[in-house]
């Protein structure tokens, strides 16, 4: 027999509503199948069973606000943990089914980020007057509270306050416990960049790739060999990992930010990636988010991107021992071999915690990085 | 396909790529980096629903010719679709 828990979903999760069962007493489980939907402040999960067996019994019904660590589900197996370790199934195929408006005969419709946000400030849809087209989206819930700010509209489905509050108990909590260092360097990405415009130039629209894929596995490859910063820091002892498995920082939409991870980055090839990436991003915006991929980072990377800022000092999110941060690519005046050229340069910054290693880790990771990045093709 | 056809097709698109937005008024001037704090995953897969609904291979170059839903209307015009 197997007691199945409501898994924690990161440092900041106390507790879930189990919005739904997926699978019902008496059904095969599988490893990777998803057992039910829990919604927590990051919005809703896909909760996924991590051995075979036959679910038994349900022992908390939809609306119930479940403690992490509660036993929701009991299982016949042979396992015998079941606590979600590592094991994001991979998708070659974008998986999310995009939700789309609802309309119901004789009513307006109403766009889902609408409906949400009606919901969350306790609005009677029926009394939301709809556009000229017949439609009831964010604007018109907001004129119909005049109390709402355009900041606190939600547009992808999540209660902003609520995430909001979960990021500021986290990163508390990373402040207090662990000790912050920065180091940091502008890295010529230049050689990156030509390579990533020659390869999109042979590629088909739909297999293009954004700079930040070759990037992420540069720098996943390059934490293979600085371990102090790739691991986890629980009760006074710190375990480096065996894979690097990336939290990747996502904004939402109307605010807010999530890293659910990608495992092993460093084992993936260039497409491996994109299409883990592409899947990942997709359902961020779709709302649609595995549990497993809430609960095994091993470190974070965040990415501003274009038309951002240059540099980013980011805070480690517990328990892991290091986050990375990327500012936008800017052409600068670059000394190169004696000569000034103008070349594409970006700010690395890595946060370690000191518990576990020194600057001298992230120094000696930056100078790797910075060697695999002048020669990118293949790296 | 005519001017309406093509805004259409656009909004599906938009709308594909960002469900969250489903059915929310799309000006058509600003750009939806602007409008929808669309990031560059965001606008890659709005390209490549383009490409999958046109059949068009869109190179990276045009990019900047499919900011806003007016653009977009006019490149895909431009292109015969």
């Amino acid at each position: 027999m197997i007691e199945f828990k409501m898994p924690s979903l990161g440092a900041d999760m106390e507790q879930g509503t189990l919005v739904e069962w997926l699978k019902k007493p008496g059904d095969v489980i599988h490893k990777g199948d998803v057992l039910a939907v829990v919604e927590t402040q990051k919005g809703a999960i896909e909760i996924e069973v991590f051995s075979d067996g036959v679910l038994r019994d349900c022992r908390a019904s939809p609306g119930d606000h479940v403690p992490v660590g509660e036993v929701i589900a009991i299982l016949d197996g042979d396992k015998t943990s079941v606590m979600p370790t590592v094991k994001p199934s991979f998708s070659p195929v974008p998986s999310h089914k995009p939700v789309s408006a609802e309309r119901l005969p004789g009513k307006p419709k109403i766009t889902p980020a609408a409906r949400r946000l009606a919901q969350q400030l306790g609005l009677d849809i029926s009394n939301i007057a709809a556009d000229s087209s017949g439609v009831v989206g964010l604007r018109q819930v907001q004129a119909s509270s005049p109390e709402t700010s355009p900041a606190e509209a939600g547009r992808a489905g999540i209660d902003f306050k609520e995430m909001r509050k979960a990021i500021a108990a986290a990163m508390a909590r990373s402040k207090r416990e662990i000790p912050h260092y920065y180091v940091s360097s502008d890295i010529d990405v230049t050689a990156l960049m030509d390579w990533l415009a020659q390869e999109n130039a042979s590629r088909s629209v739909a297999d293009r790739l954004l700079y930040a894929v070759p990037l992420f596995r540069v720098l996943a490859r390059t934490l293979v060999d600085t371990p102090e910063l790739n691991g986890h820091y629980e009760q006074d002892t710190f375990s480096p990992a065996q894979t690097v498995n990336a939290g990747i920082a996502i904004a939402m939409r109307g605010g807010g930010l999530v890293a659910p991870s990608i495992r092993d980055v460093a084992g993936k090839s260039i497409d491996e990636l994109r299409i883990s990436l592409t899947d990942l991003v997709g359902r961020v915006r779709s709302g649609r988010l595995r549990s497993s991929e809430l609960s095994n980072a091993t470190v974070t990377f965040s990415n501003l991107g274009e038309r951002t800022a240059d540099t980013l000092m980011p805070i480690i999110y517990p328990p892991q021992v290091a986050i990375i941060g990327c500012g936008q690519i800017v052409s600068r005046p670059w000394v190169k071999d004696g000569e000034i050229h103008v070349r594409q340069i970006m700010s690395v910054t890595v946060a370690g915690d000191h518990r576990v290693s020194d600057g001298r880790s992230a120094a000696r990771f930056l100078s790797r990085l910075e060697q695999r990045l002048t020669a990118p093709e293949g790296s | 396909m005519n001017e309406l056809e093509l805004t259409e097709l656009v909004k599906r698109t938009l709308f594909d790529v960002a469900p969250d937005l489903e059915g929310e008024a799309i000006d058509p001037e600003t750009p939806f980096r602007d409008q929808f704090e669309f990031d560059s995953m965001d606008f890659l897969n709005f390209i490549i629903g383009l490409h999958q609904a046109t059949g068009e291979e869109i190179p990276e170059a045009d990019y900047p010719q499919l900011a806003s839903l007016k653009d977009c209307v006019s490149y895909l015009k431009a292109k015969n679709v």
